[in-house]
């Protein structure tokens, strides 16, 4: 029985040096990614069921509900693209007025639909599986959306499928920015997918229940402006220097199927600052812009307007922010 | 082998919310039944292997679920004959005892990797394989009584 102990001791061993060095790095990337074709029929056997179910759903769906819902759609489409076109005269004059700032234009980000997997995962953390890979263009840090607001971004991409963490994950923060005054901080996930932590605001700053929080694109992962939650609560203890301020996700955290992935071209940002428009901003110097860099590329996928202008470090930012992002 | 498929797809079900938090470790408890009643269907480094496979499956660290189940898979081949001779009552409490020590593993890990998790929980998953081995095992071993045990 000698051999065994030692055996277990070696693997024990290996398993605890690969768990420092996937910690530590990200060298392992190959052997996960290896591992995730393995995983990857499971995903795909656990999440039929549900599929199915859908399937038959909307296949075997009476007439007269699809009749009823197509009526329901359209009139949505109509009011949609009403709102569309007062948006488009918005968001030119909104390019005008950034012409006489001299500041740049807030560019269009391309998106891609992704569904989530029905695949339970570690039920201690809040994370998920989108059926978008690297094949797709995912890439570790993309973030995540849905209709009404930020969900979360990518942590882990294998070929076929993509590991996301939810904003409300306890390991994850959120840099925003308030509407109603333009106070920056950051939301922090608290584990419970119907809460988000605003730890960082003190017992004097200026924060009410039913503020709207927006992402404010400070940390260069989320792309600005868009909601990220509302806050419901707010306690100042005298005895404390910071508030309790508790904020409720703008996205549908645990309701929702499909996500929309966002590419903001912001991965360019750092060398094309200031490149297309250079000359305009070299005759008059405004250190405190930060340019949005070049326009995204297209390629297949739709095009989702911005709602909001590129406005991360700029002082003045607050109104406009609140005009365009959608704000009550 | 087929077992473990299941037990594969047990754990990545997804549950409602209300009993998501008493999913036993399904791949755990069918790594123990096998280690204990045929011991050459699952080795230690088969334990490494299904481990990492585990780690993928739910997104943590590589090789923390693996170092779990290599310590379950050694005591079990460890102390097999004892506990195979042990009483139903027995070998439940040992068993249990078993799951804690993964758990105990597994948060003691991410804490050492600085993941914030919930701790008030984590024994419930304990609990309900517990009392899932106490089932299975009362069951198959009434059968097993009258053939003679493998040496």
């Amino acid at each position: 029985m000698g051999s065994l102990g030692v055996r277990f001791l070696l693997l024990a061993v290996a398993a605890c040096t690969l768990m420092v060095v996937d910690h530590r790095t990200s060298r392992l990337q190959p052997v996960r990614e290896a591992l995730s074709f393995v995983v990857y029929p499971v995903q795909m056997l656990v999440d039929a069921p549900p599929r199915a179910w859908r399937w038959a759903r909307t296949s075997l769906a009476e007439r007269r509900a699809l009749l009823a819902e197509n009526e329901r759609l359209k009139r949505e489409q109509l009011h949609a693209s009403a709102k569309l076109l007062r948006l488009e005269a918005l968001e030119a004059e909104n390019r005008r007025l950034r012409e006489l700032l001299d500041s740049t234009e807030r560019l269009a980000d391309r998106v891609l639909v992704a569904e989530i997997l029905a695949v339970d995962m570690d039920p201690y953390r809040q994370r998920f599986n989108v059926n978008r890979g690297r094949l797709d263009g995912v890439y570790v840090g993309q973030a995540l959306l849905d209709a009404n607001g930020i969900v979360g971004q990518i942590v882990n991409v294998a070929p076929m499928t993509s590991e996301a963490v939810l904003i409300t994950d306890a390991d994850h923060a959120v840099p925003v920015i308030v509407t109603r005054n333009g106070l920056r901080t950051i939301a922090v996930g608290t584990g419970d997918s119907g809460r988000l932590r605003l730890p960082y605001l003190t017992n004097s700053s200026d924060i009410e229940v039913g503020d709207l929080l927006l992402s404010s694109g400070l940390g260069g992962v989320f792309p600005a402006g868009y909601p990220v939650g509302r806050v419901i609560e707010v306690r100042r203890r005298p005895g404390q220097s910071f508030a309790d301020v508790i904020a409720e996700p703008a996205a549908a955290l645990d309701r929702q199927r499909e996500v929309l992935l966002v590419w903001t071209g912001d991965e360019e940002l750092p060398g094309l600052a200031g490149g297309g428009r250079g000359a305009a901003d070299d005759a008059e110097p405004r250190g405190a812009e930060t340019d949005g860099g070049a326009p995204a590329v297209d390629a297949a996928t739709t095009d989702a307007d911005a709602p909001a202008p590129a406005a991360d470090a700029d002082a003045s930012a607050p109104t406009r922010l609140a005009d365009a992002g959608g704000a009550p | 082998m087929l077992s473990l498929c299941a037990a594969f797809l047990l754990a990545a079900l997804p549950l409602p919310q209300s009993i998501v938090a008493f999913k036993p470790d399904w791949v755990a408890l069918t790594l123990i039944y096998w280690t204990l009643t045929a011991p050459p269907a699952f080795g230690l480094l088969s334990a490494l292997l299904i481990g990492l496979v585990l780690d993928t499956l739910t997104g943590a660290l590589l090789g923390q679920h693996a170092l779990g189940l290599l310590l379950l898979v050694y005591v079990c081949s460890r102390f097999r004959l004892r506990l195979r001779a042990f009483p139903v009552v027995q070998s439940t409490m040992v068993v249990a005892a078993l799951l804690a020590a993964n758990e105990f593993l597994l948060l003691w890990i991410d804490g050492i990797a600085g993941r914030t998790v919930p701790i008030g929980e984590r024994w419930l998953p304990i609990a309900s394989g517990t009392l899932l081995w106490l089932l299975v095992w009362s069951t198959f071993d009434r059968g097993r009584e009258h053939a003679p045990a493998r040496l």
